[in-house]
């Protein structure tokens, strides 16, 4: 993975003492609230409910053990023992306090961490494939792409005051496992006819208040030249993005406004004139940054079985366990919802664990995924039951990758001063209903519940095969069902299936649905989203509401 | 309908409410603010020492003020879903 190098460390070395600075100067009372809050939130501090929030940034998911036991150490020194892995692939801690915070910022510089740009109008983290670099079905490994865009867009003067936040995903296969058309940019990586690779490019999808899927932009920019392709997007977007109206400030609005077609114009005028500048790295950059996403040192001739014998194994490896490209070697999910759990949280002791078991089985390798769940990208399946075993006894092996269990929440009205309602709480009553049964789990099969407690989708409820809105009804908590929404190749954004619910409403709708479903599908083996892309809403609604 | 003061804390970011004289982390010290609050509030916003000062509306009696809204009680109890967390004064129950 990669390693930072002079000019990244001197980059955050340096952010880090000016924040330091600013943070003293506020609690000297030298500069006031409203001056203080912009710049804090550029460094992804927050005031939320109960305290500050701190989201640390993850560049496309991927973290090394000593990383990991670092944020382990912030949750245990700064915190309240435990994180939240969020949807953006990266981690929050909700019990900060300023006072401490600059030893904090020390603390995570250390090993090549920080916090800015994952809040604030600019480019957010890079998100990319959890699978990346270990997936039998991608071209090449996605993130060394997504590292140059973090180095392009770390603190880029020119976006760094875009008209509203900005994410791009990043992938290299055909199933996208990143919600790639659910971004600012989504970038593809493929082979074209010749065999050359470049990237396919979306542009102006989008959640929250106006969910959209995006537009392809470009069919095919070599991979040599999609750093200037971006900025031009980018540039296209800063100067027509409308900065008058916060719910229409997004490049999802101008590429409505404008249509697909003048965009592209645009973007394609944009890119002429800065094409020929030079802007895209050389390629000793490239074979740089790639080099340090070489593949690990795997076992040649590693076994490629596994010994299935315990029952309870077997159910995990089923589960949570993909296939790797390098023989002998496997892709395995850990869980961060397990029965009465929190989706996303994981206490500084499971970290560790985690943390301990990357160095000793996976090659220092860990991924968070934006299901809030976390990857060992590359173990060999003749350790897969020592690592099991170790998960298990930390909690961490809940067998239920993709089922009914494997609820994505938001952190809701418990923590988010956005909120309108809770959310954590409605998925762990719908979870409660079908925790004690993995076998029922799996009988309903692959089922992505998403739950938000606001408009703005943190729980990407419009991406939900079911999803769920936490809504204000004169001061109370209230949910609308949304159904059909897809996060992957085939995205689909869901529709509202009728009238809300309160909190013991929408657990029992869930429940009719899943029920319903079950009842209809052609055969066992069809989704509960092909179901309801077979027989329209109209049946699941009258399961409900009948 | 009686109103109480809430803020956080700027060093902390502590929940807090106006018990008469200083703050407390406890809603069941708050104190009913009268039309002296306007002033209160002036002065504890030019203090820039606590973050979002602001009146909300309560119900109950003084020792047992419940927030009329959802987003107060959470704020004032803790997160409901985690009750190893919660502040003590005002139950999960009560959200």
């Amino acid at each position: 993975m990669y390693r930072y190098d002079q000019y990244d460390q001197a980059i955050v070395d340096a952010r880090v003492a000016e924040f330091k600075d600013q943070v003293g100067r506020r609690l000297r009372n030298e500069i006031t609230e409203d001056q203080f809050k912009p710049l804090r939130l550029m460094n992804g501090l927050y005031l939320q409910l109960h305290a500050y929030m701190l989201r640390v940034a993850i560049p496309y998911g991927t973290l090394s053990g000593t990383q990991m036991r670092m944020l382990a150490h912030i949750a245990r020194t700064y915190d309240r023992d435990y994180g939240h892995f969020t949807t953006r692939q990266n981690i929050q801690y909700n019990w900060i306090k300023l006072e401490q915070f600059s030893d904090l910022l020390d603390d995570l510089s250390k090993v090549e961490m920080h916090a800015f740009q994952t809040s604030g109008n600019c480019i957010r983290n890079i998100s990319s494939d959890q699978f990346a670099g270990a997936a039998a079905d991608e071209i090449a490994d996605p993130r060394p792409y997504a590292e140059l865009l973090r180095q392009w867009s770390t603190l880029h003067p020119e976006f760094s005051f875009l008209p509203r936040k900005f994410k791009i995903a990043v992938i290299a296969s055909d199933s996208d496992r990143a919600a790639i058309q659910l971004h600012d940019i989504g970038l593809q990586l493929y082979r074209n006819a010749a065999g050359m690779p470049g990237f396919r490019v979306y542009v102006g999808g989008g959640m929250g208040r106006t969910p959209i899927i995006g537009k392809v932009v470009r069919e095919f920019i070599p991979v040599g030249q999609f750093l200037s392709y971006s900025e031009a997007i980018l540039r296209v977007y800063n100067r027509h993005g409308r900065r008058d109206n916060i719910y229409k400030a997004r490049i999802k609005i101008l590429v409505t406004e404008l249509g697909i077609e003048e965009f592209t114009r645009q973007v394609e005028a944009e890119w002429a004139t800065l094409e020929p500048l030079g802007l895209d790295a050389p390629q000793a950059e490239y074979d740089r940054i790639i080099a340090q996403f070489a593949d690990p040192a795997y076992e040649i001739g590693a076994p490629d079985t596994i010994d299935l014998s315990d029952p309870d194994f077997k159910l995990w490896v089923d589960q949570n366990v993909h296939a790797h490209k390098q023989p002998g070697y496997a892709i395995t999910t850990i869980s961060l919802k397990p029965k009465s759990g929190i989706p996303g949280d994981a206490s500084s002791a499971q970290m560790d664990v985690i943390a301990d078991l990357a160095e000793k089985y996976a090659h220092d390798e860990i991924r968070v995924t934006h299901s809030q769940n976390l990857v060992l990208a590359h173990v060999r399946k003749a350790d897969l039951y020592a690592v099991w075993q170790v998960l298990a006894a930390a909690d961490l092996a809940t067998p239920n990758l993709d089922l009914v269990t494997d609820i994505i929440a938001c952190p809701g009205m418990d923590y988010c001063t956005l909120a309108n309602a809770r959310s954590i709480p409605i998925a762990q009553k719908i979870a409660a209903k079908f925790e004690n049964s993995i076998s029922e789990q799996r009988d309903i099969g692959e089922l992505k519940i998403k739950v938000s407690g606001c408009i703005n989708g943190c729980g990407h409820h419009h991406a939900g095969h079911i999803g769920i809105l936490g809504v204000d009804k004169k001061g109370e908590e209230a949910y609308q069902l949304l159904l059909g929404g897809s996060g992957a190749e085939d995205a689909s954004l869901a529709k509202i299936l009728g009238p809300g619910f309160d909190e013991n409403g929408i657990v029992d709708a869930v429940d009719k649905l899943i029920a319903f479903y079950r009842s209809a599908r052609s055969a066992p083996t069809e989704r509960f989203l092909d179901t309801y892309r077979r027989l329209g809403a109209a049946p699941f609604k009258e399961a409900v509401y009948a | 309908m009686p109103r109480i003061l809430t803020g956080n804390r700027l060093e902390t970011g502590d929940v807090l409410w106006w018990h008469g004289r200083c703050w407390s982390t406890q809603i069941s010290d708050a104190v009913e603010i009268g039309a002296e609050g306007e002033a209160l509030l002036a002065s504890l916003i030019a203090a820039e020492r606590i973050n979002d000062p602001t009146f909300i509306e309560v119900t109950g009696e003084p020792g047992a003020f419940v927030p009329t809204t959802t987003r107060e009680r959470v704020r004032a109890s803790g997160p409901s879903v985690r009750a190893d967390l919660a502040r003590g004064s005002l139950s999960v129950e009560a959200i």
